[in-house]
């Protein structure tokens, strides 16, 4: 069994806006990168503030490298707890040259080697002289990794660091960035609000809502077997079916459907369906109808209105065009089994 | 690996810990001195309260007489008519100074604040010794069949005296304020539709609001706690009113009943500027660092701006500075004794210099609370701090007098008590200053320094102090001038024997020796414009 790297346990802290936490648990294993996801305001930054220590937790414990660093024997305060941070905004020290920002965590008699080896790993050496304002974005938040890295922190965070990106950056960054946290296997916590971004980042994916985690897994598993209905809207785009549990599978309105979790017979459930699972082509004798298409390029994203007014999306390649107010037949075959839930909310 | 009870045991066990983290901690310091610093502030206020309690019925009566009223109604008059008039002045200056290509700029932005190192009282004097009857400008329009001037004693000459030596204060926040704020803001109002004069309405003047109130509070508070201007233009506001009543009589229950009235004005304007703050926070840039703006052309309105400009040099420093010019001329000439000049300059000089450093060390653990630690008893710290520039100096001065005679004999007429003084009257000054520079530090760069493993103190030397230092020295600046004029309490709290330049100033205008005032009172004016004119430079510097 691998090393626990950091431990949050029953974490509480209250605040009168968004961002409280009721009982937080969360676990990340030494050398991963766990890529923390949630909605807005779900307390994703007060979780961070918590770990690096700036916040002190209303109830709970923190464990980080095997050391409490919050519970019954006291505070370690922020600067000797080993966590690593790269924030949002970047933080760069504005009064700072780009190597001087990163020698300002080293100790040590010569740190200038450090801050050469830590340059060369951004691949910024060239620019060691340069004052922040002087750099493009992708180069800041290059420099706000070398920077938190420096030190050799137990774990890394990171704030939405591709945020303040533009989408053609965003991705190159996204690789350099998981290339040197592989390469030095170095413990991260990445917070998003991007599925994707989590799923290609993340060793393993929590979701947050809510003041606490939902889930915990893989991205294969978070994204095949939700635990819960709102990790299977967040991490893709879901329409939830109502139907009737029968012997032979889940009987919904567009046809029988085959659960991949246990469920009790004659029970009334909603079946998660995802728009890729879903195809359509053109029926005259349907009732459904295609109201809209989503272009995005490689894919058509199709909102279908099935005959009991209920909503459903179907995803299809972009030669597959479907004018609205076409009716269309909705064909099921995910060759998997998919998630119900119990308990109709219609 | 812990297990269940352990998390449970860890809620119970939390608050002692909590307290010794608290205790070893940097914010547990800081509460520590502040919370002293509010003590000594208060000082004064227990005295009044004293006084008061000990007066009975006589005390109410005046309380509630008419003669009270009409003195509060002129006091916040004049207030309100100086402020405001400060803030159109001031910040259409330090918008053209900062930003635009006003003609000769450099020279205006050092010129502008300058009127700051006038004393009141030497303003108050100069200006009667030129607008006043039989004064200079009748004296020159005589030959021309002018026979009377317009009245300048009461509202209309407090009310010039104050706006022209005053709006420095707000100049200077404002400027401060301006040359830290991000262009990329108005950059994006300008891309979002708005031509120049909304953005600077919507954009830019919202930005400035914490500046600018906190400029423009200074203001009104020197306004209700000045003594000098409002004697000498016969204009009975609180404090002069208080001044007659301690002279006219021994008993100074009367006196300590008008500054309580004139203490609990200054909390209410205090309560208003809390409600009217805000809850916006004023972070500089988001994304890395503060481009330098963009300077503005004028256009046609280079010369009328240059004029503007050269209008209110002209009210404010000048034309002071040229009566007093014409005063030592006169003095030369009849023989004056100038002598004493340098030993009192050498005083005046020390004992400023000293209020300006320990009001810097007791302000910073109150601004570092009342921005980075927000919460109740932070802000009843900072309003604490707020409320001190509303006493008087007059009253300061008597209840320091009062507490040294009776509590503190050892300090009684001491450099200590001195500088007490200055630390009760100043403080405030130096916290507004160092809150809005504090303000617009964003918290993330503190954050990131903690995480890269340096202590609260580590981080505040190598990260704080170097972001907001501007601010300081603006604070500190401020002190010393105000202190090198500053008179009621070096008047009634130096040792026996120890003269300033201000106090040689106010014995010889006493004495109606203009022209004996004139020479220290023209060393006070240079001596107090080297820090000033060094601090517009670094200024210009970190814009430039």
């Amino acid at each position: 069994m691998k090393e626990i790297a950091v431990q949050c346990e029953g974490l509480v802290k209250t605040f009168e806006d968004a961002g409280a936490l009721s009982g937080l648990n969360l676990l990340v294993l030494k050398g991963e990168i766990m890529a923390l996801i949630g909605p807005s305001g779900c307390g994703k930054t007060t979780l961070l503030r918590l770990i690096t220590g700036v916040t002190e937790p209303d109830a709970g414990l923190i464990v980080i490298g095997g050391k409490p660093v919050v519970g019954p024997s006291g505070l370690v305060p922020p600067e000797r707890r080993r966590v690593g941070m790269v924030f949002q905004n970047y933080a760069l020290f504005p009064h700072l040259s780009v190597a001087a920002n990163v020698a300002y965590g080293l100790k040590g008699p010569d740190p200038h080697e450090k801050v050469r080896a830590m340059l060369q790993l951004v691949n910024l050496v060239d620019h060691a002289n340069r004052m922040p304002h002087e750099l493009s974005g992708g180069e800041q938040q290059r420099v706000a990794l070398a920077r938190a890295l420096g030190p050799q922190p137990d774990v890394l965070l990171l704030d939405e660091p591709f945020s303040n990106l533009d989408a053609g950056q965003r991705v190159q960054v996204r690789n350099e960035v998981r290339a040197i946290l592989r390469m030095g296997g170095t413990t991260a916590i990445f917070v998003t609000h991007h599925q994707e971004e989590a799923l290609f980042m993340g060793d393993r994916v929590a979701v947050q809502n809510q003041g606490r985690i939902e889930q915990t897994g893989t991205p294969d598993e978070v994204f095949g077997n939700p635990a819960t209905r709102f990790v299977a809207e967040f991490m893709g785009e879901t329409d939830f079916l109502p139907g009737e549990v029968t012997s032979e599978g889940v009987q919904t309105e567009i046809g029988m459907l085959q659960p991949s979790n246990e469920i009790s017979m004659g029970a009334q459930v909603d079946v998660a369906v995802r728009a890729d699972d879903v195809y359509i082509s053109p029926d005259p004798s349907s009732g459904a109808i295609v109201l809209a298409r989503e272009f995005r390029g490689m894919v058509n994203v199709y909102r279908v209105r099935l005959p009991s007014g209920r909503f459903i999306h179907s995803l299809q390649r972009h030669t597959v065009q479907i004018a609205p107010a076409t009716p269309v037949r909705v064909i099921m075959e995910p060759g998997h089994g998919l998630t119900c839930f119990s308990g109709s909310q219609s | 690996m812990a297990d269940s009870a352990y998390v449970g045991r860890s809620a119970a066990s939390n608050g002692l810990s909590r307290l010794r983290a608290w205790w070893v901690s940097l914010p547990g310091v800081l509460w520590i001195v502040g919370f002293l610093v509010a003590l000594v502030l208060l000082l004064p206020v227990a005295y009044l309260l004293l006084r008061a309690l000990g007066a009975g019925d006589a005390a109410w009566q005046e309380l509630v007489s008419a003669r009270t009223a009409r003195i509060l109604g002129r006091s916040l008059w004049l207030a309100f008519c100086v402020t405001l008039s400060c803030a159109l002045l001031a910040v259409p200056l330090a918008w053209l100074t900062v930003r635009s290509d006003l003609p000769l700029r450099r020279m205006w932005a050092v010129l502008t604040p300058l009127p700051l190192v006038i004393p009141s009282y030497v303003g108050a004097y100069l200006m009667i010794s030129v607008l006043g009857p039989r004064g200079l400008l009748q004296h020159w329009l005589e030959p021309l069949g002018v026979q009377r001037l317009p009245d300048i004693y009461g509202f209309r000459g407090a009310f010039l005296v104050l706006t022209l030596l005053s709006y420095p204060y707000v100049l200077l926040s404002t400027r401060v304020a301006l040359s830290r704020m991000n262009p990329a803001m108005e950059e994006a109002s300008r891309n979002l539709g708005s031509g120049p004069w909304r953005t600077f309405w919507r954009v830019t003047l919202p930005q400035l609001r914490p500046g600018l109130v906190a400029g423009g509070l200074l203001v009104t508070l020197y306004v209700l706690r000045d003594f000098g201007a409002v004697s000498l233009m016969r204009y009975s506001t609180f404090t002069r009113a208080i001044y007659l009543q301690y002279q006219s009589s021994f008993d100074r229950t009367m006196a300590a009943i008008l500054a309580l009235v004139l203490v609990l004005i200054t909390l209410i304007i205090l309560a208003i500027e809390m409600r009217t703050r805000g809850r916006a926070s004023y972070y500089g840039g988001d994304v890395g660092s503060v481009r330098p703006a963009v300077t503005i052309r004028l256009g046609h309105w280079r010369w009328p701006s240059c004029f503007f400009c050269a209008a209110v040099v002209t009210l404010g420093l000048f034309m002071p500075a040229g009566v007093l010019l014409l005063w030592l001329v006169r003095g030369i000439r009849i023989g004056v004794d100038f002598s004493s000049l340098l030993g009192a300059a050498l005083n005046s000089l020390v004992t400023s210099g000293a209020a300006a450093g320990l009001s810097l060390l007791a302000a910073i653990p109150v601004a570092v609370l009342s921005v980075r630690h927000a919460g109740r008893a932070s802000g009843i710290m900072e309003r604490i701090a707020y409320s001190a520039f509303a006493l008087p100096g007059m009253v300061v001065a008597l209840a320091l007098v009062f507490f040294g005679a009776k509590f503190a004999r050892p300090l009684y007429q001491t450099m200590a008590m001195l500088l007490l003084g200055y630390l009760i009257l100043f403080l405030p000054q130096v916290v507004g200053a160092l809150r809005a520079a504090l303000l617009q530090l964003s918290p993330s760069l503190e954050h990131a320094a903690r995480t890269l493993g340096r202590g609260p103190l580590g981080v505040f030397s190598t990260i704080t102090l170097p972001l907001t230092w501007p601010g300081m020295v603006a604070g500190v600046v401020l002190v010393f001038l105000t202190a090198m004029k500053e008179l009621p309490v070096t008047l009634m709290l130096s040792p026996l024997g120890f003269s300033t330049l201000s106090t040689s100033v106010w014995s010889a205008v006493s004495e109606a020796f203009f022209a004996l005032a004139a020479a220290p009172a023209l060393l006070l004016i240079l001596l107090s414009s080297l820090p000033m004119a060094l601090l517009v430079l670094r200024e210009r510097e970190t814009i430039a």
